[in-house]
């Protein structure tokens, strides 16, 4: 087991983020990241909100099975219908915050950490995809999906 | 301690259903218009309907007109279009030996404007150069794509293709991430499609205008949260020069529609 310290970019990401409720690392343990990276679970409305939000989350231009027109939903990803029922929520966490470190070739993301990518935009430069919080809530949200 | 999971076997069921839906072979160009809905296909066949056309009449005139210290128009040296820029754009970007450089259409369009107007260089984006290469490109339509084979344009390609494989902005894609891997899927409801070259410049439903290549590449760029290169630069010519050899044998659409 190691820790990873949480990267100073969500320290700086978002107006939504709340500095007192942001762990400063989190433990990887297998697959799963067990505990939430706020101290405390989310809120699975907000998560539901972010989650149909195509240009802040952007989780629906990949997945389907989320709340969002169907029309709108992608299908480079495996739905996530029921994700709560297939994965434990240190899982899903894990998979969120960085899928990278799963699947290296992975076309998702690092929502919880600072990209690798060449030539990132200057707004977005250092930042992580979303604050620690919108994670938590986003988490919330997939675990409540028992299909 | 290394996680478990690093396989999730998906690749292999999305690409059935994909090329299920589509009927198409893998290895095989695919223009975008086929992605397209019959409304765009057919707005794209119509030349009463194609609004592309409108910059390629407004091409027409310009070729027709004198410009620069030279006074001389492009018609002056280069004769009926119909003839002499037939099958051009099919194969650009060229070579051009005095500079020794990989050029493409716009860029040769305003080195005959420097060296034999002597007139300033148009703006990439600008209402005149759009003209002028819708005009010029319209010459080719129905032409087979057809890249020279000539060495000196290996370099320009190379860098095309790594910077077409290499991952980038904030979301952390390549273009062949989509174009190549991914090409018979949607990203949100959009077909994602080849990334072909073949129809530009073209008219894009959601920009209400006539557009390059370059353009359509940035709007990619900052979908991925990354840095666009400038209008013009090397990188972005080495892409075309790239894209122009993924895209041979499909005929030139210019002026193509997209939405
Ligand atoms: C650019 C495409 C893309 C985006 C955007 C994206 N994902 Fe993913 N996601 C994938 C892919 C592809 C996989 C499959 C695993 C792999 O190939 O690495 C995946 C896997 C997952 C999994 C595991 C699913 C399973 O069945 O094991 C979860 C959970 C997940 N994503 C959640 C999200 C959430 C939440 C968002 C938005 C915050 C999101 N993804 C955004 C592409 C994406
Ligand atoms: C996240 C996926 C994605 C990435 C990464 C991406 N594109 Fe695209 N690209 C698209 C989508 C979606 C379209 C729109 C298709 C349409 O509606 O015409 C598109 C359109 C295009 C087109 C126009 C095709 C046509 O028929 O008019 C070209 C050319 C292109 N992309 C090149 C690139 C290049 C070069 C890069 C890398 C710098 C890139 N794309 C990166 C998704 C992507
Ligand atoms: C004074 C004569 C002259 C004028 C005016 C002129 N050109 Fe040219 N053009 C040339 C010459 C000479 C070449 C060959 C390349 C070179 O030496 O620059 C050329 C090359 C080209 C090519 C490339 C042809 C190929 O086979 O690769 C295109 C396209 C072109 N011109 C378009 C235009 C357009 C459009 C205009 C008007 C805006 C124009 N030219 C005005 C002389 C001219």
């Amino acid at each position: 087991m190691r820790r990873f310290v949480l990267l100073t970019a969500l320290l700086l990401a978002g107006p939504s983020f709340d500095a007192q409720a942001v762990a400063t690392s989190y433990e990887i343990e297998g697959d799963a990241i067990a505990e939430p990276l706020t101290g405390h679970e989310g809120d699975a409305e907000r998560g539901a909100a972010l989650v149909a939000d195509r240009t802040l989350s952007l989780c629906v231009l990949c997945h389907s099975g989320l709340v969002a027109p169907v029309h709108m939903q992608g299908n480079l990803a495996p739905s996530l219908a029921g994700i709560g029922g297939r994965l434990t929520p240190g899982q899903i966490r894990l998979r969120v915050v960085d899928m990278k470190r799963l699947n290296p070739d992975s076309l998702m993301p690092v929502y919880g950490g600072v990209a690798p990518g060449a030539r990132v935009a200057g707004p977005w430069q250092g930042k992580a995809i979303l604050t620690a919080d919108e994670i938590e809530d986003i988490v919330a949200y997939l675990v409540s999906l028992k299909g | 301690m290394r996680p478990a999971v690093r396989c999730f076997g998906l690749a292999a069921p999305l690409l059935l259903a994909a090329s299920v839906a589509h009927g198409i072979e893998q290895g095989e160009p695919r223009s975008g218009i086929a992605f397209a809905s019959p409304e765009t296909r057919a707005m794209q066949a119509d030349d009463t309907a194609n609004p592309g056309l409108f910059w390629v009449l407004d091409g027409e005139q310009l070729w027709a007109k004198r410009e620069g210290a030279a006074q001389k128009s492009c018609g002056d040296c280069h004769g009926a279009a119909s003839a002499s820029m037939k099958g051009i754009a099919a194969r650009y970007p060229a070579f051009d030996d005095k500079t020794g450089q990989a050029v493409d259409l716009t860029g040769r369009i305003n080195l005959c404007r420097t060296r034999h107007q002597q007139a300033t260089p148009l703006p990439h984006e600008g209402k005149e150069m759009l003209a002028l290469t819708a005009f010029v490109g319209f010459q080719s339509r129905g032409l087979p794509m057809a890249p020279p084979a000539d060495p000196r344009l290996a370099p320009a390609r190379a860098q095309g293709e790594a910077l077409f494989t290499q991952r980038m902005g904030q979301l952390d894609l390549s273009c062949a991430n989509c174009h190549e891997a991914n090409w018979q899927g949607r990203l949100g409801g959009s077909p994602i499609t080849q990334g072909q070259s073949n129809a530009y410049p073209l008219y894009r439903l959601e920009w209400q205008g006539l557009g390059s290549l370059q353009r359509r590449m940035r709007a990619c760029m900052v979908g991925v949260r990354a840095e666009p290169f400038d209008y013009g630069a090397p990188e972005f010519v080495a892409l075309e020069a790239f894209l122009a050899t993924r895209a041979k044998g499909l005929p030139v659409e210019t002026p193509g529609v997209r939405p």
